[in-house]
Order: structure tokens, then C-alpha cells, then sequence
């Protein structure tokens, strides 16, 4: 075995050293995979951002309440007197206060968006504890917004994508004029791309009387949440959904995700053919520019397994190299760059950056080793089917 | 490991067919050979006589199509390829006309090369690759790359790789066709050095009598048929 296996890696190392001799072939084929990986890293590293804004978030100790059959806080709908049932049930966590719920709305409304300059819709939420349920959101900029006056404060991710939400700025929404008080971070999810504002005033605002579309409830423990699951959904007096935050946004996000990791494999796919060819193109010339040293090798009593393993080799490498170029250039060009996009579950613009993690450079690596594969695999077969006489004469 | 008599190869009847789209071309027809052990033969004949085919066939590089090939005792020619590739490993040392050494390799590399086919440890291969670098006088040039070598090094270096597994038979094709007289007979004696003080069996296809006046015995071939006599 080791014998074996001292012939592939010196068969290898010997392939490998004749790379620079077909400079102009390699080249060509490595940045074809190159290329594609890039491509493949760039457009996943849109999915991989767009599920990190939605998902990151839900710490496991929030729950959401929507009424039962509805897909989403735009199609649901609670009544005051369902929302005081939920914030008395058992596992909510309390304060001096009272209980840790937020009852709220969600509503839409038009703004500019700054890269393109046309209408998007984003969304408005009123919340009636909002801040104290997430926990994790942070004023960055001005101040929060005082309940039963027309201020909102606008997310981070909304702040830079959509015009008009400086601190300070006025905006107007249907009848009314707004004022943004402050830029605030976290909030989990997509709430970096909402803007907030105080429910009893966004209520009359929007002619939505005494109703909201949602709770979120901050649990004692994460392990509470069965308890008030059941709690909710046993009670005959309420028809709800109950559901952790973080798998609702990952619903939420889930077909533009689809959408997205779907064009980005489609798109590699079709550049890996092309990328598979010149690899093929590349891997044959380069056994036909051997064909007298591979038939010395095998005269000499090298076999076939180890030729044909050798020459695959060879082809992954040259895939590997230019794997890393096309993995190291997407991380550079993609990770971190801001855009926003519509979810077309919500209707609404969500502030996402590309991400380009290590999973999606770990699948990108996977691509180029297949493509070196493949590439290698049919060449080296002919290199190890040469009739050996006939290839010591060329 | 021996056939009878001493008889180190044996063909018998051999007949070497290939085929130019419809027409077929008989290479070899009806021939026999016996070369005992410890001979240095060379087998002469014009340009597309079978010279090299017949050699292939011995080296176990291509199979009759009919007829028996028999080295040291063994049918060679029923043999499944990957058996006949250990087999060459092992009994054969090929010296070639172009010396078809790897050219991004060293001559010690080169000369490596059919090492690792065994089962030798680095430590015994080094040993091997310098006792052969040795015998073939090329020790200083060993860490050389084959373009920074002369014609004759280069063949040198190839003759170091084929007796560096120390193989029963050696199977010179033109060894000495590519090179300038002076480097010729040096390589001719080195030849005549391995048959003579190491015993090696050697058959040497050529088409230079001065060449083949070194070897032992002189067979003809013609139209794929042997004979003892130069044709006329």
C-alpha cells in the first residue's frame, strides 16, 4: 500500500512540476474555476446574508402570537382582550411593571430608496414594549421615541437604505407627520430594517381601532415556551399561532432564501460546464503533450490505477489554486457589501449584508475539487489507455 | 527462473499483426528466437522491419497475435496487463533511442523512478541510485536536470535507471542512434561492461554495424522473418 501510494504522490509531484511547461492552458483553466467559484460564493453570500439578518436573532426565551391560520403579521389580527389573555399566561417573564409583552402593528409604508430612487415599501411597526421584550436593542443614534407623540425611530439597516431617516428628519405617513428621534441596532431579525413608533399611535393613524397583529413575549426560561405554547393553544377563548421568533424568520425568509441559493447554484452550475471543459481542454493537452513520458512511466512498469489517480490529482490541484483565488477574491469583493431587498413573504425591504461564510467557501472549494475532478478524470483515463509502444515512437 | 538450457527468452511462432484501416500489415510472421542467458545480442535490419515490435513483444509492451513469448520461465504474453506491468518492473530495464527521461526530474530522480515500484526504504533507494549513478560514471551529475546534460549523459542517465533495479534482461532500443560516435562507443562499452562483468542478458536493436560489432551475436531481420545472415 504505502508502495502504492509513494508512486501516486511521486507520479503527482512530477505532474505537478510540469504544470508551468502548459502555463498558458493552466492559467486559462484555473481562472475558469476560479470564476465560477467567485460567482457561486458571490451570489450564495446574498442567501447567507439575507438568512443572517432574518434569522440571527431569535433568542430561543421570545415568542410570537399570531392568530391561527395566518402566514405572517400582515394577515394576522388580535383584539385587545385576546392580547391581555396571552400577556397573563403562564411563562411570560415579568417585571415590576407587569408582564414582558409587546402587543403590536405592522403596517407599510412608502419610502425612497437611496440607491435606486424609487418608491420601496417599508415597514412601520408600533409596539407597545418592544424594546423591553428584545432586550438586545440599542439606541445608536438620538433617542427612543415617547409614547403618544408622532416620533419613530428608524433601524440601522432602514437608516442607511432608505432616504429621509436621518435623526431629525420628518416624514409623512397618511394624514400625519412624523419625526425621527433616533437610529436604534438589534431587535433580531429583520427589525433592522423597520422603522418603530408607538403603538397607540400608529393605531388611529392607520384606522386599525383597538386591534394589533402580534405579540412578542420574553419567556422566564427558553424551556417555558411549551408550557406557553399550550397554554394559548388550549384556551378556548383564543384561536392563535404561537411560534418562537427565530422560526418565524426563518419562514418568513425562506422563499426569497430558496430563490436566491437556487439562481446561485443554477448560475455556477452553468459556469462549472464551462469551467469542466476548459479544465478537460486543458488536462488533455496536457496528457497529449506527455503521451511519450506517461508511456516511459508505464513501460518502466508504473500501473494503470496509479497514472489515471495521478492525473486526477494533478487536474485538483490546478482546481484548488484556482478555487482559492476565485474563494479569496469573492470574500474580499462580496463579504460585508450592504444592499437591501424586497421579501416578497412580507412585502416589505429588508437591509442585509452579503456574507460570505465559511460553510459557503467550504461548498465553493467542494465545487472547484469536482470540477478539477471531473476535468482530470476522462484525460486520465486516456493517459492510461495510450498502447505504450505506440507511445514511446511519438 | 530460467528456461531450459539457459535460455533466457523464447519466442516461438510469433506472428504481429496491426491493421491500417481495411489492410492489414504482418509485422512478424512465423518467427522464433531463443537468447540465452548472459548473451548480448543485437538484432539489425532496415527501417520497418520489426525490429522495435519484436523488442516490444520481449518487453512485454505489446502481444503477439499469435505464438508465445517466454521470459525466465514465464508466458508473458498471456498475462493480464496490470501482472505484466509488475512483471516489467522487475525483469526488464528499457534503454531508449531519445532516453525518455522526465525532464522537470533529476538524473538521481530519474534513476528513482522504477524504485518505487519496490518495496525498498528511501535510505535503500538512495543507495541503489548512487551504486548505478556509479557504474554508469555519472556520481557528480547526479542532482542534474536532463537539459543540463549531453547526449550521452542523458543516455548515461537512462541506462542508470534501467539497471538500477538490477533486472534480468536489458532492451536497448537504437541506444546509441541519437548520439555522436565518441558518445556512442562510450555507451557501447558501457553495455559491453554490464554483459560482460555483470552478466547482464541484453538485446539491442540497431541499425549501425559498428554497434552491433560489440554485441555477441547479430540476428537479421527482414520482412519480419529472422535470419543468422545479413540480407542481401
Amino acid at each position: 500500500m504505502s508502495n502504492w501510494l509513494a508512486q501516486i504522490w511521486a507520479l503527482t509531484v512530477y505532474n505537478v512540476r510540469t504544470i508551468p511547461q502548459r502555463k498558458g492552458a493552466a492559467v486559462a483553466a484555473a481562472v475558469g474555476i476560479a470564476g465560477v467559484v467567485a460567482v457561486f460564493v458571490g451570489v450564495l453570500s446574498i442567501a447567507e446574508g439575507f438568512r443572517a439578518a432574518m434569522a440571527v436573532t431569535g433568542p430561543a426565551d421570545i415568542a410570537m402570537v399570531l392568530r391561527s391560520g395566518a402566514d405572517s403579521e400582515m394577515t394576522s389580527g388580535l383584539g385587545r382582550e385576546q392580547v391581555r389573555l396571552i400577556a397573563d399566561a403562564p411563562g411570560v417573564a415579568r417585571t415590576a411593571e407587569g408582564p414582558l409583552t409587546s402587543a403590536e402593528l405592522f403596517v407599510i409604508i412608502n419610502l425612497v430608496k437611496r440607491s435606486t430612487g424609487t418608491d420601496v415599501n417599508v415597514p412601520l411597526r408600533g409596539v407597545t414594549q418592544g424594546i423591553a421584550v428584545r432586550g438586545d436593542v440599542k439606541i445608536v443614534e438620538g433617542r427612543a421615541f415617547e409614547p403618544g407623540r408622532n416620533e419613530v425611530i428608524a433601524g440601522r439597516g432602514a437608516a442607511r437604505e432608505f432616504a429621509g431617516l436621518e435623526v431629525g428628519s420628518r416624514m409623512e405617513v397618511g394624514q400625519s407627520e412624523w419625526t425621527v428621534v433616533g437610529i436604534f441596532a438589534g431587535g433580531g431579525g429583520s427589525a433592522e430594517s423597520e422603522i418603530w413608533t408607538d403603538a397607540a399611535v400608529l393605531q388611529p393613524a392607520f384606522h386599525r381601532g383597538d386591534s394589533y397583529q402580534s405579540v412578542y413575549a420574553r419567556l422566564t426560561t427558553p424551556e417555558a415556551f411549551e408550557q406557553f405554547k399550550d397554554s394559548l393553544t388550549t384556551n378556548p377563548q383564543l384561536q392563535v399561532k404561537v411560534l418562537r421568533q427565530g422560526e418565524y424568520l426563518a419562514e418568513q425568509s425562506s422563499m426569497l432564501i430558496e430563490f436566491i441559493s437556487g439562481i446561485g447554484v443554477f448560475v455556477a452550475t452553468m459556469m462549472a460546464l464551462g469551467a469542466l471543459f476548459g479544465a478537460l481542454n486543458t488536462m488533455y493537452s496536457a496528457v497529449a503533450a506527455r503521451a511519450r513520458e506517461i508511456a516511459t512511466l508505464r513501460a518502466l512498469g508504473f500501473g494503470s490505477a496509479a497514472i489515471i489517480l495521478s492525473v486526477m490529482l494533478e487536474s485538483v490541484v490546478l482546481a484548488l489554486l484556482g478555487g482559492g483565488v476565485g474563494a479569496a477574491a469573492a470574500y474580499w469583493a462580496f463579504n460585508g457589501f450592504e444592499a437591501a431587498t424586497m421579501n416578497w413573504q412580507t412585502f416589505s425591504q429588508v437591509a442585509f449584508a452579503f456574507a460570505v461564510t465559511p460553510p459557503l467557501l467550504a461548498a465553493a472549494i467542494v465545487w472547484a475539487v469536482g470540477i478539477g475532478v471531473f476535468g482530470g478524470l476522462f484525460p486520465a483515463i486516456r493517459a492510461a489507455r495510450l498502447p505504450v509502444a505506440m507511445a514511446l515512437r511519438e | 527462473m530460467s528456461t531450459g538450457n539457459g535460455v533466457l527468452v523464447r519466442v516461438e511462432d510469433v506472428h504481429r499483426t496491426f491493421w491500417r484501416g481495411a489492410e492489414q500489415i504482418d509485422v512478424l510472421s512465423n518467427l522464433h528466437l531463443e537468447v540465452p542467458r548472459g548473451e548480448f545480442l543485437a538484432l539489425m535490419g532496415p527501417s520497418g522491419s520489426g525490429k522495435t515490435t519484436l523488442l516490444n513483444l520481449i518487453g512485454g509492451l505489446d502481444r503477439p497475435t499469435s505464438g508465445s513469448v517466454e521470459v525466465a520461465g514465464e508466458r508473458i504474453d498471456r498475462m493480464s496487463n496490470r501482472r505484466l506491468a509488475a512483471w516489467r518492473a522487475r525483469h526488464v530495464g528499457f534503454i531508449f533511442q531519445f532516453y525518455n527521461l522526465l525532464p522537470v526530474l533529476t538524473a538521481e530522480r530519474n534513476v528513482e523512478l522504477p524504485l518505487l515500484l519496490t518495496h525498498l526504504s528511501k535510505s535503500e533507494r538512495r543507495r541503489h541510485v548512487e551504486t548505478a549513478l556509479h557504474v554508469v560514471g555519472l556520481t557528480d551529475r547526479s542532482g542534474h536536470f536532463p537539459r543540463t546534460l549531453s547526449g550521452g549523459e542523458q543516455q548515461r542517465t537512462g541506462i542508470a535507471r534501467a539497471i538500477v533495479t538490477d533486472p534480468t534482461l536489458l532492451l536497448c532500443d537504437e541506444p546509441t542512434g541519437d548520439l555522436d560516435r565518441k558518445s556512442g562507443d562510450e555507451i557501447l562499452g558501457l553495455l559491453q561492461a554490464l554483459n560482460r562483468e555483470h552478466g547482464k542478458t541484453i538485446i539491442m536493436v540497431t541499425h549501425d554495424p559498428h554497434a552491433s560489432a560489440r554485441a555477441t551475436r547479430t540476428v537479421y531481420l527482414d520482412k519480419g522473418r529472422l535470419s543468422a545472415e545479413k540480407p542481401e
